[in-house]
């Protein structure tokens, strides 16, 4: 609770510290104020209290969540400094409203009420949805912020929509009431609820841009500021797949089989049309975007799966994936500032511009096409014993066909750095982009040799 | 604790061989090789044959939660694996001091690293460990392949990767299956061939597992990779791929398929045999009309493995005891076979058949060498490719007349086929291309000489090997 309060007073603070102060001072604070909120978000550790007549459940899981946000967040945020370097004239806009999206974020993680869930989600949304557009100059990343905030909207309609379906019939907001009425009705649901528990899904699945609703997600990813894209592939992702997992497991897990067989088609679908289109794109942005549309199609298993470890799954994967996504994005944010462009024949002879950046970018491939020793092959690994457990065996097949197909489009960025022959001037490749790829790099090892290390801590 | 070492050592040694930017750092590799040899030896010299030997296995938990151990240990078997990376993982990078590869302190750790898995792969009694070091053996063969390989080595080495992971995810599959149908939630390899599944889920278990040891073998019809990836490759990387990688699959099916799918062996058994065997006759016909030396060694080499495979799953006694045996002569045959081609290569700068000849004229020595090796590959008495498959095809006949049959054709084409490439390239009259060939270098020389002396010592003395393997033989067969 108290990092959500640090998180909105740093929100504040940025906005007006602004105005009156040192720009330069301006990213310590933030840094310093993400530290701090770690730090309170842990003193609940095992807690598992509840606050505001039970707005918001902090138990392990949120806490868990919570953490991996955060350090996701501050990874963002030392690479904006860089980014926003010629921009200062809004930066204190630009991160403040970063700050509040992360404020989104920690309540999708924690809420127990569904009323928390859709603010949570709507204070993530809206703040994303001007940052998409922080470029005013650039046509792209207009049209990125406008399609973003139509679709988006629309499917916020949806999330509501269910929202009060589900409340009509069990005349509650509240998780644990939900989860009462589901259990004290399970033969006799009316068919508002379960028309309620699908637009809620329809809501949510826009969010972690699950196929048939993903459409915004190239365009938008394509057209955003890179660092904005970067904070959206990651931190989106992570709050979405929790907040969609805690609603689903808590309430509905006891009447899985009305819904599971929907979430089953569409992760297949999400999982076939976002790797088979991967596979085709030149650029490396929207490649990444499809990339991370096949993801949530995998994370989807673990929603599918509906027990305990999913949570552990989703955690594992969503970290694997977000490391690995940093990574990818700083390297090409290097590359952008030195070719104006995305496409993928930029990083043609990396490998001899700048080894660190070429081997970097080959361990972020290589966790997010799920090769051992990385963090992305023990993330797999889990979630697809998870999925397995409960008994999906040709979907966990069909999951590792696309597995495959993964690999092609991956190994294209690994060929072009260092098998392919381009520009040879050396790269030089400032002190904090250092410093956030060797951090990736040991996380995504870390995760992938010794993930006992998290394992026991949930 | 010797186990561990044999994994530690390499991984370390490959280390510090990618730190060195000097051209003697093929020289420091070529020592640690050399050391992890010794290592080899020290354990082959205190190793009890017939019965345990507890101060080899190590268990340490690792994922402990999820019953994920490094759990590693030798038998007879494995330590015969272990044997020959350990042994011709030098012999190939002495053997690559004849080129000069650019960025040399990568590529000799990079086939450290690729020593460190496969010596990981042979030695793990953990699915999981297991599972991790068959996957990660693949990603120094690949860097391997496609930075010093030939002028299509960016596709070939993709579809060979690509190939191969899909298979491995194959087999991931059927381990999480089995993984989560063990009482105890645990991936050792006890845990794992004591789950006892319904006759279906037995065969699923039994193909995910065999398709992925098949694409890696290869057998037929997943060979398609191997042509090209073999012929594309620099020679260093073809003999790892054929010496000792392709081993992985064979020793898959050993270790790991045979114990764990025993129903699954019973039902589709016949089915790998005979693809296997399909796989030996086909590739044998192909290597008839290959003009190119290397791809026709890359074919000869499907036949020769696709024989073992048939052996091993055959599950008689002298068939998987000589199966083992055909691993070691198969891989210092295949050493020995590309290390041929290459010698010829740069000196004629070409490895059609038709374009060479009298190579014996200008060089004998080379062309004893030659006939050496050539007579081990087709299985002459006393070379080392006779006791092996004496015993696969005894095996093979108790198992089935006709099997044994179609498989012993091999035989006879192999001969032919390799006599008639010996004649073509070595005897007749000497034209413009091999009026040149020079006399063999020093580290050419070492390299034949310890590989003749293998293909020797195996022919005349298997039991040198074989008392080591037969021991562990009745522990594979089905009950």
């Amino acid at each position: 609770m108290k990092a959500i309060i640090i998180l909105s007073a740093l929100g504040l603070a940025t906005m007006f510290a602004g105005i009156y102060a040192n720009k330069k001072l301006l990213l310590p604070l933030v840094l310093l104020g993400l530290i701090a909120a770690c730090v309170f978000n842990n003193l609940g550790w095992n807690l598992n209290y509840r606050v505001y007549h039970d707005m918001l459940f902090f138990d392990n899981n949120a806490i868990a969540f919570g953490n991996l946000i955060l350090g996701i967040a501050f990874l963002v945020f030392l690479l904006s400094g860089d980014y926003f370097k010629n921009n200062l004239e809004h930066l204190e806009d630009n991160y403040s409203i970063i700050i509040f999206s992360l404020v989104g974020a920690m309540l999708m993680v924690s809420f127990s009420n569904l009323a928390m869930l859709f603010i949570g989600i709507e204070t993530l949304s809206i703040s994303l949805y001007v940052l998409a557009g922080s470029k005013k100059n650039s046509l792209a990343s207009n049209e990125a912020a406008l399609k973003y905030f139509l679709l988006g909207s629309f499917a916020t309609g949806f999330l509501l929509f269910g929202i009060v379906l589900i409340y009509g019939a069990s005349g509650t907001f509240h998780l644990q009431g939900i989860t009462d009425y589901v259990i004290l009705n399970r033969g006799a649901l009316p068919t508002i609820f379960h028309l309620g528990i699908l637009f809620v899904m329809i809501g949510l699945a826009f969010k972690v841009s699950v196929v048939p609703f993903h459409f915004w997600t190239a365009d938008v990813y394509e057209g955003s500021p890179t660092i904005i894209t970067a904070f959206m592939a990651t931190v989106v992702k992570i709050a979405g797949f929790a907040a969609f997992l805690r609603l689903f497991l808590t309430c509905f897990s006891s009447i899985s089989a009305h819904f599971v067989p929907i979430l089953c088609i569409l992760s297949v679908l999400t999982m076939f049309l976002g790797n088979i289109t991967a596979v085709y794109q030149n650029n490396f942005k929207r490649m990444l975007a499809f990339s991370s549309i096949a993801h949530a199609g995998y994370m989807l298993l673990a929603v599918i799966a509906l027990k305990k470890e999913s949570y552990l799954a989703i955690l594992l994967y969503t970290a694997a994936y977000s490391f690995a996504t940093i990574a990818a994005f700083a390297v090409l944010m290097v590359i952008k500032s030195n070719h104006g462009n995305d496409s993928i024949e930029n990083f043609n002879g990396l490998a001899k511009r700048n080894p660190l950046m070429a081997f970097a970018l080959t361990v972020a491939m290589l966790s997010l096409a799920g090769i051992p020793v990385t963090a992305g092959f023990f993330a797999k690994y889990y979630l697809f014993s998870t999925a397995l457990s409960t008994g999906y065996t040709w979907l966990i097949v069909l999951a590792v066909i696309n597995s495959a197909i993964g690999v092609v489009y991956y190994f294209r960025v690994i060929i072009a750095s260092y098998f392919k022959d381009g520009e040879t001037a050396a790269i030089h490749l400032g002190s904090i982009y250092k410093l956030v790829l060797i951090l990736c790099t040991i996380a995504i090892f870390l995760l992938g040799i010794f993930p006992n290390l998290l394992i026991d801590l949930l | 604790m010797l186990t561990a070492a044999l994994i530690i050592f390499p991984l370390i040694a490959s280390l510090i061989v990618f730190a060195f930017k000097s051209e003697k750092v093929r020289n420091i590799a070529l020592g640690f090789a050399i050391m992890e040899f010794l290592i080899t030896l020290t354990i082959l010299f205190q190793f009890n044959k017939t019965g345990n030997n507890p101060g080899l296995m190590l268990n340490l938990p690792w994922i402990h939660s999820l019953g994920i151990n490094f759990s590693i240990g030798l038998d007879g078997i494995s330590l015969m694996m272990v044997l020959l990376t350990t042994f011709l993982t030098p012999l190939i990078m002495l053997s690559s001091f004849t080129t000069n590869y650019k960025n040399p302190n990568v590529f000799y750790g990079l086939l450290l690293l690729m020593e460190m898995a496969l010596v990981g792969v042979f030695v793990s009694l953990d699915g999981f460990l297991f599972y991790v070091f068959w996957e990660l053996a693949l990603i120094p063969i690949y860097f391997i392949a496609a930075i010093w390989g030939g002028a299509n080595r960016i596709r070939i080495t993709f579809k060979f990767f690509v190939y191969t992971l899909f298979g491995s995810l194959l087999m991931l599959v059927a381990l999480i299956y089995l993984y989560n149908h063990t009482p105890d939630h645990s991936f050792s390899i006890t845990s794992l061939s004591g789950v006892s599944l319904s006759r279906g889920a037995e065969g699923f278990v039994f193909w995910a597992f065999f398709i992925a040891f098949a694409i890696k073998i290869p057998i037929f019809p997943f060979h398609t990779w191997q042509p090209d990836t073999y012929t594309d490759a620099p020679t260093s990387g073809t003999m790892m791929l054929s010496g000792i990688m392709l081993k992985m699959g064979l020793f898959g099916l050993l270790r790991w398929l045979l114990p764990i799918a025993p129903n699954g062996v019973e039902d589709f058994g016949i089915y790998a045999i005979a693809l296997a065997v399909i796989g030996v006759i086909y590739s044998s016909c192909i290597a008839l009309v290959q003009s190119d030396m290397k791809r026709l060694i890359a074919y000869v080499s499907i036949a020769h493995v696709g024989l073992i495979a048939a052996g091993l799953i055959s599950q008689k006694e002298q068939a998987i005891a000589g199966g083992v045996l055909q691993m070691l002569t198969h891989g210092v045959n295949a050493v020995g076979l590309f290390f041929l081609v290459d010698i010829i290569e740069r000196r004629t700068k070409t490895r059609t058949i038709s374009e060479l000849g009298g190579i014996t004229n200008k060089n004998p020595l080379f062309a004893i060498f030659f006939m050496i090796i050539l007579l081990g590959s087709v299985a002459l008495p006393l070379t080392n490719g006779f006791p092996g498959e004496f015993l696969i095809l005894t095996g093979l006949f108790q198992y089935n007349a006709w099997v044994a049959g179609f498989a012993g054709l091999t035989i006879i084409l192999g001969a032919y086929y390799m006599l008639k490439t010996y004649q073509r390239v070595m005897l007749g009259n000497t034209n413009t291309i091999t009026e040149g060939f020079t006399p063999l270098t020093m580290v050419e020389k070492s390299v034949l000489i310890i590989v003749c002396a293998m293909v020797l010592l195996i022919g005349i003395y298997p039991n040198l090997f074989l008392d080591f393997i037969n021991p562990m033989v009745p522990k594979y067969l089905i009950h």
